[in-house]
């Protein structure tokens, strides 16, 4: 049976900081279209693993491909116009400029004019900063912040967005918004979320892999991840057993 | 094998010059991450204070070997205080100030001394290899360079103000761990360096035009060594200094002075394009 | 203050600019128009830097290297042509090939702002000490000799174009001098609202982010570079058709480290700080040099200090501001804000979508 080659998949991906191995051999694989959930405590090499996904940082060893093509170590740049956004965790967005020219930025690359005018319209409704489009990003708050950054990678259309933590430091109910912009964009669109929060987790969540220590030590459906009992032992315990 | 040998002295002499005059600077950029752009005036100062001590009859050893560094150190000290401590973590920003520093100092020499001043002949006599001449004073530049080597690393290595330093060398935290408050180990490191370098001034003092802006031809020479040195402060620095100085040597042997430098110049560039983390950063990594 | 306020001040400016230059050689005499010449060729040069610098956010050490290059290659050809009308176009191309060559070894290599001023730094020093060397009738281009640390005097000043026996007179020079500088500071404002501009700004806030949306920060670096150098160059060229003189100080650590100080003065992130700066320090210093009482030096030093300490943001911007709080409280609602970044340094001018 010939199989459609997933969308995103890493052989073996390694990454050492000198003696310390942020990630250890992952193989790692995602389909089109599909919604995952990556958790794991802090320093297990989440952030790591997307650092190299999206050529911040170049493995050690080990392979990344996209759709087939090789990716590893390639500029950050050459990455994202194949196709893969990021927000990343701390919001890394154009403090000195304003929410639209942030947005207008990530929407300008392959488009028209006018087709860019549209879409950052069409943004800065979704992620409800239409009031706020002329502020200087600086001057907002951490989670309108992090709207913006979310709202730059929506304007850029990718293939397959990254987001480490889209949830930190926002409302409950900017984390319910936060959850619908993401079943809306996994109609069309693949994702990779990083979240510690298990609540937001449920909302989204249908497969999740948990990292621990550089390697993926399980990878199953929302409800058995949550009830196994070694997964409880290194990151949730404490938090379901309450 | 007389020229042999008088090659390799200027080539060694070259070395160990520019190590004495990038020490200073490798202290404060090793340790603060801040360059400073007046270093070549904490030379010149240096330097002067040598040469009026010595004018004003008090021994030339004294003058060169502990009045230079007391004056420039003190100067360092007031400088830290007064400037350089509300620039920490402002790279650019340390830069541009410590540059207007350099052109106050060269300006307020110039007012008070003018252009030029008599200088102290150098000390020592000369001694022959086969048909060439050479001076004790080369030698006794080697043995300060040496020594000064000595004495960072004894520093560094074995006492306490060391393995704090080194500690916050590492990680700009550990000072405030180690429950030590970071102000006091940065102006104390800023004055520390400030008198190596006062020190270099004043034993070049006799080698050397005395003039206020003096300063400017060592400060370009000095930034590129520690730059291509990295972090580590004696590693990096003597690395650095024993290459560059071995190539502008022989580059001034083969072809005149000036390409001399032009090519330590030319090699430094490429050697922080192939090793952005400098020479230490990349061979000797977690030395002092 | 909203984006067509500052395009109407940046307008009216642009016009007031023009009726200065038209005037002038009423209102002065051949001397001080000479003088303004002088000021006006180096405002190129500090426009040339705060571009790259405020825009580019490439802090060059050395950009009196490009200037410098500027200038030789203008006397150059201008001695081998007769006809400065090529020499200012080798002005221009000479630095800007320079900055190619240079900002491909730099920014290919990822090399981040010490080492890059450190780099800057020591190619002026390179080119110093070269053409300090060329005193031997060996060094000669053509039928110009670079003549070492003499220089190159008797360089042919500007003609009317294509016409080498039509000479510029000082009036000439000047308006050409002025209207270059007005050019140039309109064609950046231009460039700034292109979509290249818009690119560059981002890089500069932002290098990372600009990567992860799918824009290469060395071509966009490389290319503001380029075109600063090439800016210095003409900046060079202007310089020698003021003195009809060039020589190795041209390339002095000192003229550089003047240049930043116009900018840290004028203020960085605009274009009109760097002009204000180079005109207000260039006066300063030959008044100070008139004088004889104060050493240039210390007075220079002196400001830089300051204004590193205290206004960080240089005149243009804290008048800027000052103004734009004005018009904030009279304005009908204050914006919420945020609180704690109200330091961040806003560009010159906001890269709106329109």
């Amino acid at each position: 049976m010939t199989k459609i080659p997933p969308l995103l998949e890493t052989r073996n991906l390694t990454m050492r900081f000198g003696g310390v191995l942020a990630n250890d051999g992952v193989n790692f694989s995602l389909g089109e279209m599909e919604l995952r959930c990556l958790i794991g405590p802090n320093g297990a090499g989440k952030s790591t693993f997307f650092k190299m996904l999206t050529g911040q940082l170049t493995p050690s060893e080990g392979t990344i491909r996209f759709r087939d093509h090789p990716i590893d170590g390639h500029p950050s740049h050459e990455i994202a116009r194949l196709g893969i956004g990021i927000k990343t965790q701390i919001p890394n967005v154009f403090n000195g400029l304003s929410v639209r020219e942030n947005i207008w930025l990530a929407a300008q690359r392959k488009t028209t004019r006018n087709a860019a005018r549209q879409i950052v319209d069409e943004v800065l409704e979704r992620i409800m900063l239409k009031d706020l489009a002329g502020a200087i990003v600086g001057q907002l708050s951490h989670g309108q912040r992090q709207w913006v950054e979310i709202g730059t990678v929506l304007a850029a259309e990718p293939e397959l967005i990254l987001l480490d933590e889209p949830a930190a430091g926002m409302t409950d109910e900017e984390t319910e918004r936060t959850a619908e912009i993401i079943h809306e964009i996994n109609k069309t669109r693949a994702l990779i979320v990083v979240e510690h929060d298990m609540e937001f987790i449920k909302m989204i969540a249908k497969t999740v892999t948990v990292f621990h220590q550089g390697r993926i030590m399980l990878e199953d459906n929302v409800e058995a991840v949550l009830a196994d009992s070694r997964v409880r032992d290194v990151y949730l315990g404490k938090k379901v057993a309450a | 094998m007389d020229l042999a040998a008088i090659v390799a002295l200027n080539v060694v002499n070259g070395a160990a010059s520019l190590f004495l005059l990038c020490l200073g600077l490798a202290i404060i950029f090793g340790m603060m991450r801040i360059i400073n752009l007046a270093h070549g005036e904490f030379v010149m100062l240096g330097a002067y204070a040598a040469v009026i001590a010595a004018n004003a009859g008090i021994n030339i050893w004294i003058s060169m070997l502990v009045v230079a560094p007391l004056v420039v150190g003190l100067f360092g000290l007031v400088v830290e205080r007064c400037l350089v401590r509300f620039l920490y973590g402002r790279l650019v920003d340390s830069m541009l100030a410590t540059w207007g520093l350099s052109l106050l100092i060269i300006g307020l020499t110039t007012t008070i001394f003018g252009n030029t001043m008599q200088g102290v002949p150098t000390p020592l006599g000369g001694f022959a290899i086969g048909n060439y001449r050479t001076s004790w004073y080369t030698l006794f530049l080697l043995a300060v360079a040496l020594g000064m080597m000595a004495i960072v690393y004894a520093v560094l290595r074995y006492t306490r103000f060391g393995l704090i330093a080194r500690a916050v060398m590492q990680n700009p935290d550990m000072a405030a761990v180690l429950g030590v408050n970071p102000a006091h180990i940065y102006m104390a490191t800023f004055s520390l360096g400030a008198a190596v370098t006062g020190l270099a001034g004043g034993v070049l003092a006799p080698v050397s035009g005395i003039t206020p802006v003096m300063g400017s031809a060592y400060v370009a020479k000095a930034f590129i060594t520690v730059v291509g040195g990295g972090a580590a402060i004696i590693s990096g620095t003597l690395s650095a200094s024993g290459l560059f100085g071995f190539i502008n040597q022989l580059g001034a042997y083969f072809t005149t002075p000036v390409y001399g430098e032009v090519i330590l110049f030319l090699s430094a560039i490429v050697l922080i394009r192939i090793l952005p983390q400098g020479i230490s950063g990349r061979f000797f990594k977690g030395t002092v | 203050m909203s984006d067509t306020v500052k395009l109407s001040a940046q307008i009216a400016a642009v016009l007031v600019a023009c009726i200065v230059v038209a005037v002038m050689p009423l209102y002065a005499d051949l001397f001080q128009l000479m003088q303004f010449t002088l000021f006006a060729s180096m405002a190129v040069l500090a426009l040339s830097l705060g571009f790259i610098w405020g825009f580019g956010g490439i802090l060059c050490f050395g950009q009196t290297a490009f200037f410098g290059l500027g200038a030789y290659a203008y006397a150059v050809a201008a001695i081998n042509y007769g006809d400065s009308t090529p020499a200012i176009l080798c002005a221009v191309i000479v630095p800007a090939l320079f900055a190619l060559a240079l900002g491909y070894f730099v920014f290919y290599g990822r090399i981040s702002d010490v080492y890059l001023g450190v780099i800057t730094l020591t190619v002026t020093l390179i080119l110093f000490n070269v053409f300090n060397s060329t005193a031997g009738d060996e060094y000669t281009i053509g039928t110009a000799r670079l003549g070492g640390f003499n220089g190159m005097p008797a360089v042919p000043t500007f003609n009317m174009p294509f016409d080498p026996t039509a000479i510029l007179y000082p009036e000439d020079s000047w308006y050409v001098t002025g209207g270059a500088l007005i050019a140039i500071y309109v064609g950046l404002r231009l460039l700034l609202r292109s979509r290249f501009g818009r690119v560059a700004i981002a890089v500069r806030e932002n290098e990372t982010r600009a990567a992860l949306l799918g824009y290469d920060p060395r071509v966009v670096k490389l290319w503001v570079f380029v075109l600063g150098g090439a800016i210095a160059g003409m900046g060079g060229a202007l310089y020698v058709n003021w003195g009809a003189f060039v020589g190795p100080t041209i390339f002095a650590l000192s003229l550089s480290a003047e240049i930043i100080i116009w900018i840290c003065i004028g203020g960085l992130g605009t274009l009109i700080g760097p002009i204000v700066g180079c005109f207000l320090i260039q006066y300063l210093v030959s008044q100070i040099g008139s004088q004889q009482s104060f050493n240039s030096n210390l007075v220079l030093g002196a400001i830089l200090i300051v204004f590193v300490l205290l206004l960080p943001q240089g005149l243009v911007p804290t008048l800027r501001n000052l103004v734009a709080a004005g018009w904030y409280r009279v304005s009908e609602r204050r914006r919420e804000t945020g609180h704690g970044q109200s330091r961040q340094m806003t560009a010159g001018q906001p890269v709106g979508a329109e």
